[in-house]
């Protein structure tokens, strides 16, 4: 293969990774702008989207399997928020992060138990595992176009969502302003169990469509969750573009350290992105320094 | 409402130190009592991650950080100490002879009675503290300047790249580990090692350590520096306002709790005879926060005993495949429902009732 085929085939790689690391950035930004929450156990989400669906493909069809893991995840989140998170007013910032964490250790230890520590997946959606696209000299699995499109859709239809319906637009006061929201007679508690629910479907979705490709483990919640961070961060916190290009560049040069590096350091690559953005532009990439927003004095 | 007498304030100040100086050898005698001296060994680690804790407690409960990556402090100074201690040096011999008369490297005899020549386990040590020091300074210079949870993703970076690295790379031996590992002939008479011969001996130097560090944080917390955390944990604007130099009180608390953590991994690294990635791994910073927050974080004490007792059971396997779960539920529900910790309002209550001795002020902020 030629070399610029080589580098599409990298490229297409990471965009396939990077689109999931952007879902898990637009999650948590849904979560930090309603909330406040920097939520650490959005991985998991992924994690028990993916697993859902393959104990559900069991006994239903593969359609039926992903939209009801969806909807579990969805709830499994509401019911985060309302029944965790909606009780701890008073925590600081740093106290919400570490509870969020030892949400994500007890998922994680739940699904281990429930489950357990084998490596699962769902069927590949059309075609197997051998089938393959042919796209300017680089092949991909058609699963890789499954996973483009679908989160394609779903970050478009989240944007119509939060533009033009009325509980979309709810939302956004919220995240803006939640005094003036509550003045104008929004609900706040339950745009915000809304915004976990929304967070966690969304996270669930991306669990099953990169299932036959990545694989679902139980334990691979973590690192995706530090990765959509990175991405998040990258993107500067709180911009939903800026998520989705932030997950894509993640993904992307962490498959073109691929080339560069062992393959055991792969991680370490999306991990010094996160700490060199942290020190270098805490705001993002394409934010503003605000001063207030991330700077104490 | 009837009141406790009041102690006096020596009393107060030096009365946990004695009793735990004194329940060491209550605890020796009960477990030799009940033939169970092997309870030593778990007792002895479980000293060394309490030394862990207590650093950490300091960070989180008075300079109100949270650092999400000190199992990779811990693993720093163990491997660091372990590799050097453990890698044979003999094939550039020649040009290490000034290293030798300096006795910073010594020949020793490995298990098959061949002469390697390795490190000094004291010049491993210093090592370990310098290569922790500048890691630490790395991380935490930049990110003491941002807000509160900066450091805490930093660190939490920093944490898995150090785990990755580990089981990447092979002189760290990978998934594997270090192992025969040395021992440390820490003081004459004295070495750390694992062997049931001076298991008694390892077990005090373990509680004398933690005890000299609990007497050196209470210290520290007496002090300038201890104001000033107080003052910026009460209001860092107006201490800033005030000429304190918020972020470097920070900087410093965390660099001395990272060194406390690397100094922690390398006798348990002598004393264990080796080490793993996992020790590195976010489950194990994970978990010292978990019993930072279960002791109450700015109650020293309550820190160390948690840690000492929660580790000690974990080390037993009294928590089955539960291990890592038990340890996220106490993290989720400390934080969530008693933020101070559960000692706190524990002791208020015993307080009420009489079986605890007033405090003087009871609105003073954690002196341990």
């Amino acid at each position: 293969m030629e070399s610029g085929a080589l580098t599409l085939q990298y490229l297409l790689s990471g965009i396939t990774k990077g689109s999931i690391y952007g879902v898990v950035a637009i999650g948590f930004n849904l979560i930090y702008s309603a909330t406040g929450v920097l939520n650490l156990a959005q991985g998991e989400f992924v994690m028990l989207g993916g697993m859902l669906a393959v104990t559900l493909a069991y006994y239903t069809p593969l359609p039926v399997a992903i939209v009801g893991a969806v909807l579990l995840v969805a709830m499994i989140g509401c019911l985060l928020e309302w029944s965790l998170f909606r009780r701890l007013p008073r925590h600081s910032v740093l106290q919400l992060i570490v509870v969020t964490i030892g949400v994500s250790i007890v998922i994680q230890e739940a699904a281990l138990h429930i489950w357990d520590e084998k490596v699962r997946s769902l069927p590949y959606f059309t075609g197997n595992e051998v089938s393959s696209v042919r796209i300017m000299g680089a092949v991909i699995s058609p699963q890789v176009l499954w996973v483009l499109g679908t989160i394609t859709v779903a970050v478009a239809a989240l944007h119509v969502f939060l533009k033009y319906t009325l509980t979309g637009r709810a939302m956004r006061a919220c995240s803006a302003n939640p005094e003036a929201a509550m003045l104008a007679g929004i609900n706040i508690r339950n745009i915000r169990t809304l915004s976990f629910g929304l967070s966690a479907g969304l996270g669930a979705l991306a669990g099953c469509v990169i299932s036959p490709i990545t694989m679902t483990h139980y334990e691979m919640g973590g690192g995706l969750a530090i990765k959509g961070f990175a991405a998040a961060i990258l993107g500067g916190l709180g911009n939903p573009i800026g998520a989705v290009l932030g997950g894509l560049l993640v993904g992307v040069l962490e498959a073109g350290s691929v080339r560069y590096l062992p393959a055991a350091y792969n991680d370490v690559t999306a991990f010094a992105i996160l700490l060199l953005v942290l020190f270098v532009r805490p705001h993002g990439l394409f934010g503003r320094p605000t001063g207030e927003a991330v700077r104490e004095h | 409402m009837k009141t406790a007498p009041e102690l006096p304030r020596r009393v107060r100040t030096l009365g946990p130190f004695v009793l735990l100086a004194l329940a060491a050898p209550a605890l020796h005698l009960a477990l030799r009592a009940a033939g169970k001296e092997y309870c030593l060994t778990q007792l002895t680690m479980a000293a060394y991650y309490a030394i862990v804790v207590t650093g950490l407690a300091l960070l989180m409960g008075y300079a109100g950080q949270v650092s999400l990556g000190h199992g990779a402090f811990f693993a720093l100074g163990g491997y660091t100490s372990a590799v050097l201690t453990t890698y044979d040096f003999s094939r550039w011999s020649t040009a290490l002879e000034w290293a030798r008369d300096a006795r910073l490297l010594v020949v020793r005899e490995d298990l098959y009675g061949g002469h390697l020549l390795t490190a000094n386990p004291w010049a491993g040590f210093f090592a370990a503290m310098v290569v922790t020091l500048s890691a630490a300074a790395l991380i935490g210079y930049p990110a003491l300047r941002l807000r509160g949870h900066y450091l805490a993703m930093a660190t939490l970076g920093f944490g898995l790249i150090v785990a990755k690295l580990l089981t990447g790379s092979n002189l760290t031996g990978a998934a594997d580990g270090i192992n025969g590992v040395p021992e440390w002939n820490f003081a004459p008479g004295l070495v750390v090692s694992g062997k049931s011969a001076v298991r008694g001996e390892n077990y005090y130097l373990a509680f004398g350590l933690l005890i000299a560090v609990l007497l050196l944080l209470r210290n520290i917390v007496h002090s300038r520096v201890g104001r000033a955390l107080k003052s910026i944990h009460d209001g860092e604007k107006a201490a800033n306002a005030m000429g304190i130099n918020t972020a470097r009180y920070k900087l410093k608390v965390f660099l001395l709790s990272a060194l406390l953590a690397a100094a922690s991994g390398v006798f348990f690294t002598h004393y264990t005879g080796g080490i793993g990635p996992s020790e590195a791994g976010a489950l194990k910073s994970l978990r010292y926060v978990a019993l930072a927050a279960a002791g109450g974080m700015s109650n020293l004490w309550g820190v160390a005993i948690v840690s000492l007792a929660l580790n000690y059971f974990s080390l037993r396997g009294w928590f089955g495949s539960y291990d890592n779960a038990v340890f996220g539920t106490l993290l989720m529900l400390i934080i969530a429902l008693a933020p101070s910790g559960p000692l706190q309002p524990a002791a208020a209550w015993l307080r009420r009732i009489g079986l605890l001795p007033r405090t003087r002020d009871p609105s003073h902020h954690g002196a341990p």
